[in-house]
């Protein structure tokens, strides 16, 4: 089983000056899980994350991403994970093409496997109209989209997922999920925060932050009868107000 | 009235509270000031100089043992012909030749004057403008002597004639130069960047959709700035006396006023600036290409206007600085008052009220 | 002195993001717009803010003509951009004086109205606004929106990227708000804050697909809603897209929400044909829609 778990972390903790931001996590994340990671705005989850994938250095316990050391190993790390995020996710101003050509570059993907990819990519997509299209013109939606399937461009063994789905229209929010349903199928890890209690629910475990601990670790389901309430939105409700 | 006040208490302490702005504020006016003013430095010690005296007459003599025996110069050799004074300043060990014409004193005696040609190396044409200086005031000085208790004045006449860059300016250029970029630097450029980031925060929009007028926000953006680019103008003026010795020779007061002229030119191009465009560092791009370089190159700061090609000289009319560095040296070295400069005065006068007018026109009640 | 929007129409060079929309809003009615990023939401919220002036149609707020009346909505209204459009490097307190007194008031003449909400952030009130969480800054704005009592309130997508517990309270605090004669008009993108608000706008792409409370819009769907339940949810969702009847298949929380073609719909027959499909524990049940289901039956046309 211990070989299965492709995120594991000991009491991760990380102080800036007399402010503990995360305060000693521990969990573990298995290989094709769905993750979700949540907390309330400023309970240590962006921090935690950047931790992770390895562009923050922990003050204080330890964890292994992807089978590597994020106090010494963050370039593997890098490697080996996507990251997509609400904020960064593509360049407006290169075309669709561009962009997946751009990324696949900096994974170090050769040119004939670009080359490949790209095409895979935009026709699974359906965007072959549209890939010479400068990215800032699309849809919020098929950005994210986009951003997605870049994120996986390398075939990384867990992709980071920061607030994937803000503002996004109803449907095109429940086609990402299939999509991200899609990847963990095949095995590869994902784990993502959000804001939408919706999307908790999703998730196969969700990780519940609160002032920079973990509070609740468990499947939805479980959740829900331990706290007792319907749905997701209640739980975390009951457990931010409980802190306060 | 209170509106504004407390707009204007706001601008306060966006200033205050910016290190880096602030730092920019008033630090770049005296680094500026003390770059400029040791990298053009006037002083001068023992420079090496050749004599070619043709005449090897009293008053010659007396001259040449007078500038060797200045602590500034050191006559290095005597050239016996003309032929080697090229030769002389290209082995580059001295910094000027001074040429006595041949019967210089029966010159000075019968006809009353006499030439001396003081040749310099103008490579370097700060050094070169200070030897011609020292050595014009030391011929003036033995001048003086001679003249006392004589009829008729002998007049000396030394020809200046500088080789290699022929129309150097002034060396106390540098104040005026340097007062004009710190003024409109600040001014138009802390100002832009000013109004565009309320625009990038989105606290435009909150500010359109208040009771304040488009003049207010306006001239409540701008009150800050005046006084702190008086601050900065009196820093300058006051560092230009004190650690450069520079005489100001006109009217402080003047200079006052007519500071406070330009620094609204170059607000009113600020905000004009922040009109157009939308984000802090297109207006910092925009206040640095376009201010900036035009004031460094076309104002006759550094490059003399007189000869700059006259396409330039034209564009030159257009570039505010111009007509403030012609003021401020003015006042400051000639010691002119308003009557001299009222051409000049005007025409700040006439671009600040046209570009006032351009912003009014083009700030905008609504997005978009 | 409600809002009164008819047939606006608004395009930036050739895209057009708002096309036709007219509606009213009564007073004192807690009006929301709901619908994702790009529907065309804060180009109409600066529309009626005076901020954009419309290609086509007209609008009153409050009485007031948006394009001639203008200064008169920016002295009666209160508008909170999308963004969080407050002064970083300036304290709570001095953010609040500032708007104060831009409106020609003071923090203690209206006290009352913002105490409820400014109460929560008070004790930081020395602390600037560039270090405040998410939350705080939420409440900041709100209170600098309300400060000079307006009479309409723009609240441009306030919740976004705001956690659950936050966005909890601050539609606790609009509900009170609402007591005190403000009409309020919101828009946000989290589809489950529209069964707060007295009645909703669902809008996308520049188009209102429906007006009504949320408790009738819920009605107005024609089909049938059935969660449906199995331990591995990528492959129900791929079997029943593959079912021959699907009209619609959407995960829904830990279920898919699916509609049927057919009149006359049998859950025993597809639990069979999940079942043949490999899958554990499936279950089919009837379920209330809500307005997320409403919002995607209707942008599908």
């Amino acid at each position: 089983m211990k070989e299965e778990n492709v995120i594991i972390s000991k009491g991760l903790t990380k102080r800036f000056g007399g402010f503990t931001a995360v305060d000693a996590i521990t969990f573990e994340v298995k290989k094709g899980e769905i993750f979700g990671f949540l907390g309330a705005n400023g309970a240590g989850k962006t921090t935690a994350m950047k931790m992770l994938i390895g562009i923050s250095n922990p003050t204080g316990g330890e964890a292994m991403v992807a089978g590597f050391d994020v106090h010494t190993q963050q370039d593997a790390i890098k490697k080996n994970i996507g990251y997509m995020s609400q904020k960064f996710a593509l360049y407006d101003d290169l075309t669709v093409a561009e962009n997946i050509t751009f990324y696949g570059g900096i994974y170090g993907l050769s040119r004939k496997q670009i080359r490949e990819k790209r095409t895979k990519l935009i026709e699974t997509l359906g965007l072959g109209e549209i890939a010479h299209q400068l990215v800032g013109s699309l849809p919020l939606g098929w950005k994210q989209k986009l951003a997605f399937s870049v994120a996986m461009l390398h075939d990384p063994q867990i992709v980071f997922l920061d607030e994937p789905t803000g503002g996004v229209d109803p449907i095109t929010r429940r086609q990402f999920w299939e999509m991200i349903y899609k990847a963990a199928d095949k095995g590869t890890t994902i784990f993502v925060t959000t804001h939408y209690m919706d999307e908790a629910e999703y998730c196969h475990r969700v990780s519940i932050m609160v002032a920079g601990k973990i509070e609740a670790l468990d499947t939805p389901k479980k959740l829900k009868e331990q706290f007792e309430v319907s749905s997701m939105n209640d739980v975390f409700l009951r457990l931010a107000r409980n802190i306060e | 009235m209170k509106r504004f006040l407390g707009f204007v208490r706001k601008e306060f302490y966006h200033i205050f509270r910016d290190k880096r702005s602030l730092f920019i504020l008033f630090g770049m006016p005296v680094a500026q000031i003390l770059l400029f003013g040791f990298a053009i430095t006037n002083e001068i010690n023992n420079v090496d100089i050749a004599v070619l005296n043709q005449s090897k007459d009293v008053n010659t003599q007396e001259i040449t043992q007078k500038i060797d025996a200045s602590k500034y110069f050191t006559i290095k050799r005597f050239l016996t012909s003309e032929k080697e004074i090229e030769e002389a300043f290209k082995k580059g060990d001295i910094k000027a030749v001074i040429n006595f014409e041949k019967d210089f004193s029966e010159h000075l005696i019968k006809e009353g004057q006499g030439s001396i040609q003081i040749l310099t190396d103008a490579t370097d044409p700060n050094t070169a403008s200070a030897i011609t200086n020292y050595i014009s005031s030391i011929i003036q000085s033995y001048q003086q002597q001679q003249n006392q208790g004589v009829q008729m004045d002998y007049q000396i006449h030394p020809e200046v004639r500088m080789v290699y860059n022929p129309e150097l300016k002034s060396v106390f250029m540098f104040v005026p130069g340097v007062m004009t970029i710190i003024l409109m630097l600040v001014s138009a450029m802390m100002t832009s960047i000013s109004i565009t980031r309320e625009k990038e925060l989105g606290t435009m929009e909150i500010l359109l959709v208040s009771p304040l007028s488009s003049f207010q926000v306006i001239v409540g953006k701008v009150v800050p700035y005046i006084f702190l680019s008086m601050i900065n103008a009196a820093i300058i003026i006051f560092l230009g006396i004190t650690v450069f010795k520079m005489p100001i020779a006109g009217n402080l007061i003047l200079l006052g006023l007519e500071s406070v002229l330009f620094i609204i030119t170059s607000l009113a191009l600020g905000i004009l600036i922040s009109t157009m465009v939308k984000t802090q560092q297109t207006a910092m791009m925009i206040s640095l290409m376009g201010l900036m370089l035009p004031v460094i190159l076309l104002s006759g700061f550094i490059f003399p206007i007189s000869s700059m090609p006259p396409p330039l000289q034209v564009i030159s009319n257009i570039v505010p600085a111009k007509w403030f560095i012609t003021i401020a040296k003015g006042i400051m070295l000639k010691g002119v008052g308003l009557g001299y400069l009222l051409k000049e005065t005007l025409i700040l006068i006439g671009m600040t009220v046209f570009f006032i007018a351009l912003s009014i026109k083009k700030y905008k009640i609504r997005l978009e | 002195m409600g809002i009164l929007v008819e047939n606006i129409s608004k395009s930036y060079k050739n895209v057009a993001a708002v096309k036709d929309i007219s509606f009213e809003v009564k007073p004192g009615e807690l009006y929301g717009l709901i619908g994702p990023d790009g529907a065309g939401k804060t180009t109409l919220f600066r529309i009626l803010t005076t901020l954009l002036v419309a290609d086509k149609g007209q609008a009153k707020v409050a009485g007031y003509d948006v394009v001639q009346d203008y200064k008169n909505i920016r002295h009666s209204v209160g508008y909170m951009p999308g963004r969080f459009s407050l002064y970083q490097d300036l304290t709570i307190e001095e953010n609040l004086n500032f708007f104060a007194t831009i409106f020609g008031t003071s923090i203690e003449e209206n006290y009352d109205l913002i105490k409820d909400v400014y109460e929560q952030i008070e004790p930081f009130k020395n602390r600037r606004a560039g270090k405040l969480s998410g939350g705080m800054k939420q409440k900041l704005a709100l209170s600098c929106a309300l400060i000079h009592k307006p009479k309409v309130l723009f609240l441009d997508e306030p919740t976004t990227g705001v956690d659950p517990v936050s966005r909890k309270e601050f539609w606790e605090m609009l509900k009170r708000l609402q007591q005190k004669d403000i009409t309020i008009l919101v828009s946000t993108p989290y589809m489950d804050e529209a069964a707060l608000c007295d009645r909703i706008a669902l809008i996308q792409e520049g188009k209102i697909l429906e007006i009504d409370s949320p408790e009738a819009i819920v009605k107005k769907i024609p089909k049938k809603i059935y969660d449906i339940y199995a331990s591995n949810m990528y492959g129900l969702l791929t079997a029943l897209k593959d079912f021959e009847h699907a009209h619609s298949v959407f995960p829904f929380g830990e279920f898919v929400h699916y509609t049927d073609k057919r009149e006359g719909f049998d859950s025993n027959e597809l639990k069979i044909y999940l079942e043949n499909k490999n899958l554990q524990d499936v279950s089919i049940s009837l379920t209330e829609p809500d307005i997320e289901d409403v919002f995607m039956e209707l942008s599908r046309k």
